[in-house]
């Protein structure tokens, strides 16, 4: 009576125990590498995850010590053209675009989920660090880990074909599991965060890419203060490596408030000037307990979402922030209970009733 | 493994000692290992002086492509079928990248076959510049068995020394190094029911290849490297039986493989059979599935028992489509809808019964997943 569960195993620690227990449970297990890169890199020191051959070996040897079958799906050309063209092509629009949440929502649970349904799986299990229960979606016990805003854009019917295994583990406790299972991966290091970048230096991919198109730097009055080699180098919030040599008058730390990619000019301030307490989203996706009704409270079955519970979460491993919201014939708009700083339109706005995830949207601006 | 080369080998395998040596324990290695060159000879239709032992395939296939390439410089052609195994095609590309070789591929027709006149045109643009000629015996992936003896006398009229890969041949078809005309035969234990790791390069008397592995001098100062007794008397053992039951097995697959291909076609209408119908490897049968990705089919058949390949079995790396099917005119869709059915001393009749209670289902699954 278990189920046919197809595990996407990246070669990591998480991902080979998540398959560990699954089969152990009684389900029916295959493994598959997901083959993300048309050009692997044969083998490189530290791996960081996703993209080497070395790693779909380290998938492999577990599948084997697990006793399932393993297999090797090619989704290069789908990485390629959802994840890291998107990454190039919401950098050039000014935007800081998310790719493993994209990655999830693309090519984990879109390409290679409707892939194993087709093929007579009943659900696709990952290794991620959060709690999914009767297809709802909380943060990992592991609060430092937890993954849950790199999920929140999932839909309710992803989330249902979905299983996350170490939900309720620490990542300690994953390693210390992995070494009692004796996979040999229980001490690699941890996976980086944008795996098609190998080297980590997210500005020379983008460069290479787009081009390094000189451009001003200007302040709030629009008075030049400097150059850059390309506005895609550069984030919301943003305050090394501006490379401006005149003070500002104030003599306080200058960051980077605006990017506009049209005019390839970039406006810095004061952190003062970040500040921001209303943003706009479009596309909200409820993957909640249930659909929020009301305009401007959230309401769930039997109020559910009590509103001094309703919290929001701006960026990967970012601050919580207590909000409200209502919906707008846009997508959303989100007030915070406090100024946040660091707002960069692109990134998700994942939407939480205490742990729980009740949807998400993505920022279009600060208001 | 075949009963017969396990007791020949493991007979060995307690017992130490180099063939090389001088005293009691390596004069009986040797005799060992001798027997065993005289009965691969004997039974193959070479001389004992003939057989060069090898760890396998891969190696004896590069001893000839490099060696032999290397030992008539500096004259720079190397002409090869199109569809040759790794083994044998990925020596020859080095050569070309780093050795200045101008490799030729000679081309074949929709089933696979490397026609004379192809060889003969090849040769006749600079018949002195050509160092050799490679072209397997039968093709692992799609079963096409070439013309070799043909082939050889053409070589041979031009001086051409001429080597091919008769990994796949031995014990489906009958081989003899003498009659094929060819100067180097590529033999491997593995798939005559022999052990693993150890093969051997038949190499005519007069050839002298540049060494790939250079050492002690063993082997005609050919192939350095310490004998492995136990593993040479195991080859034996496989390739006196397999040729020895060469013929009854042979008609017994090729009775298993025709029912299989006809059960196909009815199960699956629209499946296209590659390679040569008549002219193939007897346990051979390898199929395009329109519509399906043959990982997929794979994957499916495999978890229902079902035990076969996608082009050959290869590294830990994503799927390529086959180059094979690609140089037999098939587009890379179809290539990447193949799937391979190979029959061996062990297969039965319940085993293409399985296939068949198995495959429509699959097949139409494999489908619905499409070629994503």
């Amino acid at each position: 009576m278990g189920l046919r569960v197809l595990a996407a195993m990246s070669g990591g620690v998480d991902s080979a125990v998540a398959a560990a227990r699954i089969a152990e449970a009684g389900h029916d297990v295959t493994g598959v590498h997901l083959a993300l890169s048309a050009n692997p890199q044969s083998h490189r020191t530290g791996a960081r995850g996703c993209c080497t051959v070395e790693d779909s070996r380290d998938a492999r040897r577990a599948a084997d010590v697990i006793g399932i079958p393993f297999y090797i799906w090619d989704m290069a050309e789908r990485f390629q053209r959802d994840v890291v063209d998107d990454f190039v092509a919401e950098y050039a629009a000014g935007r800081t675009p998310n790719p493993c949440l994209r990655c999830n929502e693309k090519i984990k649970f879109s390409a290679v989920l409707d892939r194993a349904l087709a093929l007579g799986f009943d659900a696709v299990a990952t290794g991620h660090h959060a709690r999914l229960v009767d297809g709802v979606l909380s943060r990992s016990a592991d609060q430092g880990k937890d993954q849950s805003y790199v999920l929140g854009v999932l839909t309710r019917e992803q989330l249902g074909h979905a299983i996350f295994p170490l939900g309720d583990s620490t990542k300690a406790e994953v390693r210390e599991e992995a070494a009692r299972r004796g996979l040999t991966v229980a001490d690699k290091p941890d996976s980086h965060d944008i795996c098609f970048i190998a080297d980590g230096d997210t500005r020379g991919f983008l460069a290479k890419r787009l081009g390094a198109a000189e451009g001003p730097i200007v302040d709030q009055e629009g008075e030049v203060v400097g150059n850059h080699h390309g506005a895609h180098g550069f984030t919301i919030g943003q305050r090394k490596g501006l490379h401006i040599d005149r003070p500002a008058a104030d003599g306080r730390p200058r960051y980077v408030l605006s990017i506009e990619p049209v005019s390839n000019t970039v406006t810095v301030g004061p952190r003062a000037a970040l500040e921001v307490t209303s943003i706009t989203c479009v596309r909200p996706v409820w993957n909640g307990p249930t659909e929020p009704t009301g305009l401007t409270e959230p309401a769930a079955p039997g109020g559910l979402v009590a509103p001094d519970e309703l919290k929001v979460q701006l960026r990967a491993h970012g601050e919580v922030y207590g909000c409200r919201f209502e919906e707008t014939a846009e997508g959303l708009l989100i007030t915070l209970d406090r100024p946040a700083t660091g707002v960069a339109a692109g990134q998700a706005a994942v939407l939480y009733s205490g742990e729980t995830v009740i949807g998400s949207a993505t920022i279009a601006a600060a208001v | 493994m075949l009963p017969e080369a396990i007791e020949a080998m493991t007979e060995q395998l307690g017992l130490v000692g180099n063939a090389s040596s001088l005293h009691a324990t390596g004069r009986r290695v040797r005799r060992v290992v001798e027997e065993s060159r005289e009965t691969i000879a004997d039974t193959l239709g070479a001389r004992p002086s003939e057989v060069v032992f090898t760890s396998g395939g891969t190696e004896a296939d590069n001893l000839a492509v490099k060696g032999l390439y290397w030992a008539r410089r500096p004259r720079k052609r190397l002409l090869i079928s199109s569809i040759e195994h790794h083994a044998a095609l990925d020596p020859a590309h080095w050569l070309a990248d780093s050795q200045g070789a101008q490799v030729e591929l000679l081309e074949v027709d929709e089933l696979g076959r490397v026609h004379p006149d192809t060889l003969r045109a090849a040769i006749a643009r600079d018949p002195d510049d050509v160092a050799m000629i490679s072209v397997m015996w039968a093709n692992n992936e799609v079963g096409t068995v070439q013309p070799v003896h043909l082939l050889a006398a053409i070589a041979h009229d031009s001086g051409i020394p001429f080597h091919t890969d008769a990994v796949q041949a031995v014990g489906q078809l009958p081989v003899s190094f003498a009659d094929s005309g060819a100067d180097a035969l590529t033999v491997t234990g593995h798939k005559v029911g022999g052990p693993l790791g150890v093969g051997a390069l038949l190499l005519a008397r007069g050839q002298t290849p540049v060494s790939v592995m250079h050492g002690g001098g063993q082997e005609r100062d050919v192939r350095s490297g310490t004998l492995d007794g136990p593993a040479i008397a195991g080859l034996a053992a496989a390739v006196r039986v397999a040729v020895k039951e060469q013929q009854a097995l042979s008609r017994r697959l090729t009775e298993l493989r025709e029912d299989l291909i006809q059960r196909v076609r009815q199960a699956v209408p629209d499946v296209v059979l590659n390679g040569d119908p008549a002219d193939r490897l007897p346990g051979n049968a390898h199929f395009s599935f329109p519509g399906c990705e043959g990982d997929a089919l794979l994957m499916l058949l495999d978890a229902k028992g079902v035990e076969c390949s996608t082009g050959s079995a290869c590294s830990a790396g994503v799927a390529q489509p086959s180059h094979v099917l690609l140089a037999m005119g098939a587009d890379a869709a179809a290539a990447r809808g193949s799937l391979r059915f190979s029959l061996g001393h062990t297969s039965t009749q319940d085993d293409v019964d399985r296939l068949i209670e198995v495959l429509p289902a699959a097949v139409e699954r494999a489908r619905r997943a499409g070629l994503s």
